[in-house]
């Protein structure tokens, strides 16, 4: 059995202007200790792809489908159960740290909530451990620090916060969206290696959503590309890196600048990302893509299995070499 | 944060001077004077008269009593109208009435407001919200002269549960109506504020991070939303107050409760200068103090505020 298994996923969100479909039948999974990336520009569902699974969807959404965790369906959890299996099975840390934490209660109090809550420990015992949490994830002085409000740390330092409070039931899954967007550059790259020690050390599986393709090349042992609520493909990141199959991951990947090529404009993909209110029936892509087929725009073309445990949604034929 | 609350009473004082001034200021540029009546007094009387209050001194000369008078000895003066009585004995009498019926509609109307706000908020979309709405619009729409009536109407002449007016010492049947009638619409009020700011606390990052921490949903509210979801309700909540424990002229009028709102009113009618004076700066001081605790209480709320 998977860690987490998501099928025919579908989130839509009641809107002033409509039914907005954020996530159109997405299907996929991970395994203990593994690492997926969940790769796809702003609106492409990705993020909401979680946050379904979580059950953390904004009051105007829904979600249809099955998402699997250790076999039980967590879209048919009564509230209770599912505030049990947050934290202690599944963690998740986001995008702004700035945020994401509370900026009216002490670190210490944020922190210790949690193990009081799922662990049942007192107060002290919480706040030990819990400090205890913040060297692992190497705040200094973490004893002492423990117990200052969120604005008193760098950006830098308070993901490392909202890691280490994510960490603290020692959850088997942990989605981290985007959580390196809102961070500067050399701190992207302290975070992310962090998160790969998390990984080794604590054995947790992790899926990364991003935008950021080099984050992934480095990171993810598998990745899987989002385009309109759909998945395009999903392969290892080798195999997707290396040898992109399906056209708008070819975009992406072309898209990315590269320092060993003296381009003098960067490349992009023409036309602009989908209006989720009124997809294309067919493919989400076909209004942009470069070798669109005249069945294309009118049928959706299925996710199939291909080459070595390689998935692809694409009418274009798979030739090794395109 | 001692010496923050230092100055800030130290510029206090300036501000009251300068309040004592532009209320002297408004008062001698409305015609008329206290002792105007229908029937002209003599010029010999009204001279009498106006010597013996101090009114023939030039306006800076009043003023610069005045002021001495209530700086150095804390004496506001006789009142005007009421012969034998000073200001002290109009406020020392009404003032009480006032903060008691006052004080418990402040109660009331905080606690009704932020919980119909918050459950608004919660059930945002449902039955409960567009009821809670409902009864807020409601009661900010009916003002508190049509509410006095009518309350006077249902609870004292068709059930006979409660008297329709009187004071009696503050005794509980007598103050029930005064602060039904005065706490509504700033029960409404607060309502509103506090809807549209958890609406907006709900939809932040770190509610999102509660939830995925498993939080229950009751502990996310309480202990994530309530602070931050307080703080555009509490700049509200120190003029509230104030305006609430300084009464209200309808209230007074409809229940003859005999608080200050009805002496102010009377007094701002009858020219009765001193009496005018002493409540304003009553409702003066009381502005500056619950200004600053509001403050205090921002920065007890909000830790990023410290001064």
């Amino acid at each position: 059995m998977r860690l987490l298994e998501i099928n025919d996923l579908t989130v839509t969100f009641q809107t002033g202007d409509g039914e907005v479909n954020a996530v159109n039948g997405v299907s996929l999974g991970i395994d203990a200790g593994e690492t997926l990336a969940i790769v796809g520009e702003s609106g492409s569902g990705k993020s909401q792809t979680a946050f379904a699974a979580m059950g953390l969807l904004a009051r105007n959404g829904a979600a249809r489908g099955e998402v699997l965790f250790d076999g039980q369906n967590l879209l048919t959890l009564p509230q209770k159960a599912l505030n049990k299996v947050r934290s202690t099975q599944i963690s998740m840390i986001f995008q702004d740290p700035m945020t994401s934490l509370n900026p009216y209660m002490r670190i210490s109090d944020q922190m210790a909530e949690v193990l009081m809550l799922h662990k049942g420990m007192s107060k002290r015992q919480a706040v030990t451990e819990a400090a205890q949490m913040l060297d692992a994830v190497r705040i200094p002085d973490a004893r002492a620090r423990i117990t200052m409000y969120p604005h008193e740390f760098s950006g830098g330092m308070r993901q490392r916060i909202m890691i280490a409070m994510a960490l603290l039931c020692k959850p088997r899954l942990l989605i981290a969206d985007e959580p390196t967007t809102a961070l500067d550059v050399t701190v992207q790259a302290q975070i992310m290696q962090l998160l790969g020690e998390i990984r080794r050390d604590f054995g947790t599986a992790v899926i990364l959503i991003t935008h950021d393709l080099g984050v992934v090349a480095g990171f993810c042992d598998r990745t899987l590309v989002m385009y309109g609520g759909q998945v395009m493909e999903e392969g290892t990141t080798e195999q997707v890196f290396a040898a992109p199959s399906h056209p708008y991951t070819q975009g992406l990947l072309s898209a990315v600048p590269r320092i060993d090529r003296d381009d003098d404009e960067l490349a992009t993909i023409a036309g602009e990302p989908p209006d989720m209110s009124h997809l294309p029936a067919g493919c989400p892509f076909s209004p942009r893509c470069d070798v669109v087929r005249p069945e294309c725009p009118g049928q959706r073309p299925p996710l199939l299995a291909f080459g070595a445990g390689r998935r692809r949604a694409c009418h274009q034929p798979w030739t090794e070499e395109a | 944060m001692f010496s923050y609350i230092i100055r800030r009473l130290a510029v206090a004082v300036p501000t009251i001077l300068i309040l004592i001034v532009m209320s002297f200021m408004l008062m001698f540029a409305a015609p008329g004077g206290p002792f105007n009546s229908e029937r002209p007094l003599s010029p010999t009387v009204m001279a009498n008269i106006e010597a013996r209050y101090g009114l023939d001194q030039p306006y800076w000369k009043q003023m610069f009593d005045y002021t001495v008078n209530v700086v150095t000895r804390f004496d506001f003066g006789p009142s005007f109208q009421y012969r034998d009585r000073t200001v002290n004995d109009v406020i020392a009498q009404g003032f009480p009435v006032t903060l008691k019926y006052g004080f418990w509609s402040f109660v009331v109307a905080v606690v009704f407001g932020l919980g119909l706000g918050v459950v608004a908020a919660i059930r945002h979309n449902t039955w409960l919200d567009y009821l809670a709405v409902g009864i807020s619009i409601g009661a900010q729409v009916l003002p508190n002269f049509v509410m006095a009536p009518i309350l006077v109407l249902v609870f004292t002449l068709w059930l006979g549960w409660l008297p329709g007016g009187g004071w009696n010492g503050g005794q509980w049947q007598y103050v029930i109506l005064p602060v039904i009638a005065l706490s509504t619409s700033y029960m409404a009020s607060i309502a509103r504020i506090m809807r549209s700011s958890m609406l907006e606390v709900m939809n932040a990052g770190f509610i999102r991070t509660a939830r995925a921490k498993g939080l229950p949903m009751h502990r996310v509210i309480w202990k994530h939303a309530m602070k931050p979801a307080l703080l555009p309700v509490l700049s509200y909540l120190g003029p509230a107050f104030v305006s609430m424990v300084t009464g209200s002229v309808v209230i007074d009028v409809y229940f003859s409760t005999g608080g200050i709102g009805q002496f102010f009113v009377n007094s701002a009618f009858s020219r009765d200068y001193s009496v005018i004076m002493g409540i304003t700066i009553l409702v003066g001081v009381l502005t500056i103090l619950f200004n600053l605790v509001v403050d205090l209480l921002y920065a007890w709320i909000d830790p990023k505020i410290r001064y």
